[in-house]
């Protein structure tokens, strides 16, 4: 496919319009197979670079001879450009509109993204896929590493090498993968090192309107209980009703008698279309100013954001409680298990494991329980909170566990490596990025696109000591402690850096930012000296 | 009532943060045991249980891990008697700083006598009574008068350049004739005589004419403050008409002036039958008239309750709080009266125009206005002495009413209102969208907070300067300001970057997604919803060392200087001899002991960090799931699952 054929003109002179701390530019307008360039000439420093991905909605609006652009960008970001000539002005927005509608992977930027500094395939031995079972393996031999789906075959979404309880074959994991929706049957994603209790992650179980069983899932879990101390707990994030309608579809949860010795909870977490919704309610009464002080804080309880925030905390709390202080195991999941079940299993560990809350190790940790845990970047982050079409499978799951994660680091400040910047680079690029890191739904797909091997990973790029000062928290100090979280509503913020990023002037925090790096580094100064 | 001695460690920080921990012995007058100490927000009313003690000036509280809370009778604002339960009987004390306590008593008897006990000690009829003619500091009689001259009016008014060529001192209230609730000295335009002031206090409402609160120096603009005038519908008075013009007049580089009425435009008409009102503008030459809507001192009392009855609900859910935050208006009022000081300070910056601020008495609102405004435009009052003087200034001498307003003694209650801790709340939010531009911090605040309730300190006592003046309190009871001065580092920001300007004008944006709910006022004591690791103490350490060490280096070099020059200039002596080994490494590893040693705060400060702790939190409580027992039944879900399997 030529990009060429899309792009109706390539060129026009163009304004854009000044925002909350941003000068207006003018200059020439270009547009590229992957990006828009707006120039003053000369490479002047307040250049306009976007990339069209990024892109998740185009307004065009005409007037006389020139029109107006609105684009708003999935990190959200709005755009406005003033072009002059009518037919430009359209000719431009569809141009915008067809490249960014292009839905395949691999002739996505990503694929053409050369950068001078990094080399391709350096990034390969970042996160191995096996690393994961080594830190096990050094503390206990009761679980292995199994290739059971080393083709993909036993379950589409899951990577090739997963870890399962000793005793328990190759055979039995396919059964019980067939029991489970999608096959994710139940895998370790935690050993939980100060106690030996495990945290596992799955589907959910196809029981079925007729309540059907496997025996090798039940012998799975069986192991599983019989490594981590003999007691256990099914953590559901959906409701019970919710649950008996998905038996109606095939679907269902551990049925007691069969699993002796697992209890179940219900905690239901919001997922798929409302809680894109609330994205979407949210983002439209952050970029509101007219608001009074009344409606915004009524549109801000509407939204229920900050209540799916509360919701979600509480139920990865009550996991990594029931881990450390309760000393069970946990088997979360809910219906395809490749949404809520990975933000309780991704925060249950951060709560827990102190490796996680280091720059590499949070990197690890999206690597292993977002990215090769099979949840659907590309379906999920489609779209952001601007676009108009209908939604299919967008919802921001990701961007509510960079908001927990964000409001851990507001309770625990100096518990964390990373900060805010970190956050808000993982969140844009999991919308849209020059890296391959967050391309396609699964390993599988992955594989099948070599991404691996032809894209430039995310990771590499935020490692280099030039991102320090932008990602990093100069306060950090380790903390071997579990972090618990106050949820109560008083205690929960606005993620501000994020939600008002564009709405309003970020100089002065972005100075305090600037002056803790210069308190901190001075000190290390001092240390050289 | 039996009378016996608790002998103590350490006296009640909180309140007394000047007074160090010396110990001391406390008389009781009431001991209960056993008393249980409900936390406010468990559902599964998780207690404490421990001893309760009753001192003349304190509740003491003991539990059985031996810690203490301590709550000062005039820091409670209402105490009540819930309905008998098997456990016992419920006594709800809430406090004037948000901090609530909820204990339950054993025995219904002793109950009702802490009950009576703190009605009597929280409730005092005279000034005398009050703490602050008890307590004491430990200083001697010159350190006292030596506090309370810390602040100094007169040196204020010569910072901003007052009295000059177009403002003078005038002593017409030297003696609180011509208005009671306004201060001494008093700063007005120079062509503004006697006789005008006169006449224009007549016209005012209690007297309050219009008089200077802040000079421009810059803009040559002038605010000025006084309450509603006496116009009815359609009364007028030439002096007071003249005593504007005047105010105008002393403005060289404007034509015009803004008089802002704080109140709704509403209020200020229904005041008109009441023969007050607002200034006709067809009357005034030259006059920009502006209403700035804030409510007035019972609309503020009523949203503060909604708001600390929603907050206190347990088991909240987001979407009660944010509906209670909404429907309770607090953040609206916040939000009109920072809006109202925006107004002003971009008059006078934008426009270099003179404002007269005022509302109903001129001491609440305009009080909040005034204050704020000048907060705006003048960095010293982003200092810690700086807002100090500010608090002199345009609360305490300009006679906002702290007693009334703070119920000191046992009042009309519709005469609370927290008109100085939406005040606080405003600077705070401030703070928060300026982290750079404050001195101060958010203890900061709070303390002031505290002690404006807590009549430890004679700052705060009365409604007036001559009611203050009266009682003597220069000589009976103690300034709290040098104690905060003396405990500074505690309430310095580690951000706070001084602008070389004395001009820099803070312009907030007051989006209402600017404005959040204030959690370390109103939850103070409620540790669970706080942050559990401070930045600011790690910050606070790392300055201090930065500064120590670039001392440090400053020093070394000038030694080293001055050694080399000598060096030179001299001949070989002893003392050049020693300085070759100093210049080279021999200095060295004295620096880096030094060094070492000043590091170690920084660990400590990291010691002090608690990881939190499950059971403080409420989804804690969820997980009784985990400890319910297996019911030994076989269920009937088995029975069909085999026979369908």
């Amino acid at each position: 496919m030529e990009f060429s054929e899309l792009i109706r003109t390539g060129r026009a002179e163009a304004l854009l319009l000044p925002g909350p701390g941003q000068p207006p530019v003018r200059g020439t307008l270009c547009i590229t197979s992957h990006h828009l360039l707006l120039s003053a000439g000369h490479g002047s420093p307040g250049d306009l670079w976007l990339l069209l991905r990024n892109v998740d909605a185009v307004e065009k609006r005409v007037a006389g001879n020139s029109g107006t652009i609105t684009l708003k960008c999935k990190n959200l970001h709005v755009l406005q450009l003033e072009i002059e000539g009518l037919e430009e002005t359209l000719d431009i927005a569809s141009s915008i509109e067809a490249l960014t509608s292009l839905e395949s992977v691999t002739t996505s930027y990503p694929f053409f993204y050369r950068p001078q500094s990094l080399r391709l395939g350096d990034a390969a031995n970042l996160h191995p896929p096996d690393h994961f079972y080594q830190q096990v393996a050094l503390q206990t031999d009761a679980w292995r590493l199994s290739a059971v789906n080393r083709d993909f075959d036993v379950c589409a979404s899951y990577p090739p090498a997963l870890v399962v309880p000793v005793g328990i074959g190759d055979e039995v994991l396919a059964r019980s993968a067939r029991f489970r929706q999608g096959g994710r049957f139940p895998v370790l994603c935690y050993y939980h090192t100060t106690n030996g209790t495990v945290m596992l992650r799955s589907s959910q179980p196809l029981q079925g309107a007729n309540r059907r069983r496997c025996a090798e899932d039940e012998e799975l879990l069986r192991a599983v209980l019989a490594l981590g101390g003999g007691r256990g707990l099914v953590l559901d994030t959906r409701s019970a009703q919710a649950v008996q309608q998905a038996r109606i579809t095939g679907g269902g949860t551990e049925a007691k008698a069969a699993y002796p010795g697992w209890k179940r909870l219900h905690r239901p977490l919001e997922r798929g279309r409302p809680l894109q919704d609330s994205f979407v309610r949210l983002v439209e009464a952050c970029t509101d100013p007219s608001l009074s002080m009344d409606r915004w804080l009524s549109r801000l309880d509407g939204c229920r954001w900050l209540t799916h925030v509360k919701e979600t905390l509480t139920a990865a709390c009550l996991a990594a409680q029931g881990m450390d202080r309760e000393g069970v195991c946990i088997l979360v999941h809910g219906a395809e298990g490749t949404d809520t079940t990975l933000l309780v299993t991704s925060l249950a560990q951060l709560i827990l494991d102190p490796k996680c809350r280091t720059m590499s190790g949070f990197q690890s940790l999206l690597e292993r329980e977002w990215i090769q845990a099979g949840h659907p970047f590309q379906q999920r982050c489609a779209h952001s909170a601007y676009a108009q079409a209908r939604p299919k499978h967008e919802a921001p799951v990701f961007l509510l566990f960079l908001d927990c994660v964000w409001q851990l680091s507001r309770q625990f400040p100096l518990s964390l490596e990373f900060g805010e910047g970190m956050l808000l680079a993982v969140f844009e690029h999991a919308y849209a990025s020059p890296f391959g890191t967050f391309l396609c739904n699964s390993e599988k797909e992955r594989y099948l696109c070599e991404v691996k091997t032809k894209t430039h990973s995310l990771w590499s790029s935020l490692n280099q000591s030039k991102e320090r000062r932008r990602l990093r928290n100069p306060i950090y100090t380790p903390n071997p402690l579990a972090l618990w979280p106050s949820v109560e509503p008083q205690s929960l913020q606005l993620w501000a850096g994020l939600f008002l990023r564009w709405t309003r002037p970020p100089e002065p925090a972005q100075e305090a930012w600037e002056q803790l790096w210069r308190i901190v580094t001075e000190q290390e100064g001092g240390d050289t000296l | 009532m039996l009378s016996t001695h608790i002998s103590l460690e350490d006296t009640p920080t909180l309140y007394s943060a000047p007074s160090s921990s010396t110990k001391r012995s406390y008389i009781w007058r009431l001991k209960v045991e056993q008393v249980k100490l409900l936390d406010r927000f468990s559902t599964s009313n998780k207690s404490l249980t421990g001893t309760l003690y009753l001192t003349a000036t304190h509740l003491l509280f003991i539990d059985s891990l031996q810690k203490e809370t301590w709550i000062l009778h005039h820091h409670i604002a209402a105490v009540e008697k819930l309905a008998l339960t098997t456990a016992g009987c419920p006594l709800v004390i809430q406090c004037k700083n948000f901090r609530i306590v909820h204990f339950i008593v054993p025995r219904e008897r002793d109950c009702h006598d802490i009950y009576n006990s703190l009605l009597q000690l929280s409730r005092q009829a005279k000034y005398e009574d009050l703490y602050a003619f008890s307590y004491n500091p430990k200083q001697n009689e010159s350190e006292q008068i030596q506090g309370w001259q810390l602040i100094d009016l007169a040196e204020e008014y010569r910072r901003m350049d007052v009295p000059n060529l177009n403002w003078k001192l005038s002593d017409a209230n030297r003696d609180y004739k011509i208005c009671e609730t306004y201060p001494r000295d008093l700063y007005v335009p120079r062509a503004a005589n006697k006789p005008t002031i006169v006449g224009s206090s007549k016209f005012r409402s209690k007297g309050r004419f219009p008089v200077l609160s802040y000079y421009h120096q810059d803009k040559q603009a002038a605010i000025c403050r006084c309450s509603q005038p006496l116009s009815g519908f359609s009364a007028r008075c030439l002096e007071d008409e003249h005593m504007l013009q005047a105010i105008n007049k002393a403005n060289p580089s404007n034509r015009y002036m803004y008089v802002m009425d704080t109140r709704p435009k509403l209020n200020a008409m229904a005041n008109r039958a009441a023969g007050k009102g607002y200034e006709n503008e067809d009357n005034y030459s030259n006059i920009r008239f502006q209403f700035v809507g804030i409510e007035n001192i019972h609309v503020m009392r009523t949203s503060l309750q909604k708001l600390l009855e929603v907050n206190g609900t347990k088991g909240l859910s987001v979407s009660d709080f944010f509906s209670g935050l909404e429907s309770s208006g607090w953040l609206r009022h916040i939000k009109a009266v920072l809006d109202a000081a925006i107004f002003l300070a971009k008059a006078i910056v934008n426009e270099s125009a003179s404002v007269l601020v005022h509302c109903s008495d001129g001491w609440d609102r305009t009080s909040q206005v005034c204050s704020l405004g000048t907060l705006l435009l003048d960095s010293y009052y982003r200092t810690i002495k700086g807002f100090m003087v500010l608090i002199e200034k345009d609360w305490i001498s300009f006679g906002h009413k702290f007693s009334d307003r703070c119920g000191h003694l046992d009042g009309d209650p519709k005469e609370v209102s927290p008109v100085f801790t939406q005040f606080l709340e405003c600077v705070w939010h401030l703070t928060e969208q300026f982290p750079q531009a404050f001195e101060y911090n958010e203890a900061f605040l709070l303390q002031i907070h505290e002690h404006v309730h807590s009549c430890q300190f004679g700052n705060f006592l009365g409604n007036c300067q001559k009611e203050r003046e009266d009682l003597k309190l220069r000589e009976k009871t103690y300034s709290l300001w040098p104690f905060l001065l003396d405990d500074q580092e505690k309430y310095l920001n580690p951000f706070y970057t001084p602008s070389s300007q004395k001009f820099t004008v803070l312009e907030p944006n007051t989006v209402p997604f600017n404005f959040k709910f204030w959690r370390n006022m109103y939850h103070q004591f409620d540790r669970t919803l706080h942050p559990r690791q401070s930045v600011f103490k790690l910050i606070m350490n790392k300055n201090d060392q930065n500064k120590q060490l670039e001392k440090e280096i400053k020093e070394l070099e000038s030694k080293i200087k001055q050694q080399k020059t000598r060096h030179t200039d001299t001949v070989l002596t002893k003392e050049s001899l020693h300085c070759i080994h100093a210049d080279s490494p021999a200095l060295k590893p004295s620096l880096c002991f030094k060094k070492e040693q000043t590091l170690l705060p920084v660990n400590d400060a990291i010691r002090t960090i608690e990881g939190s702790n499950t059971a403080d939190n409420r989804y804690s409580e969820y997980a009784e799931e985990f400890s319910k027992t297996e019911p030994a039944v076989v269920s009937l879900e088995y029975g069909v699952a085999r026979m369908t399997c």
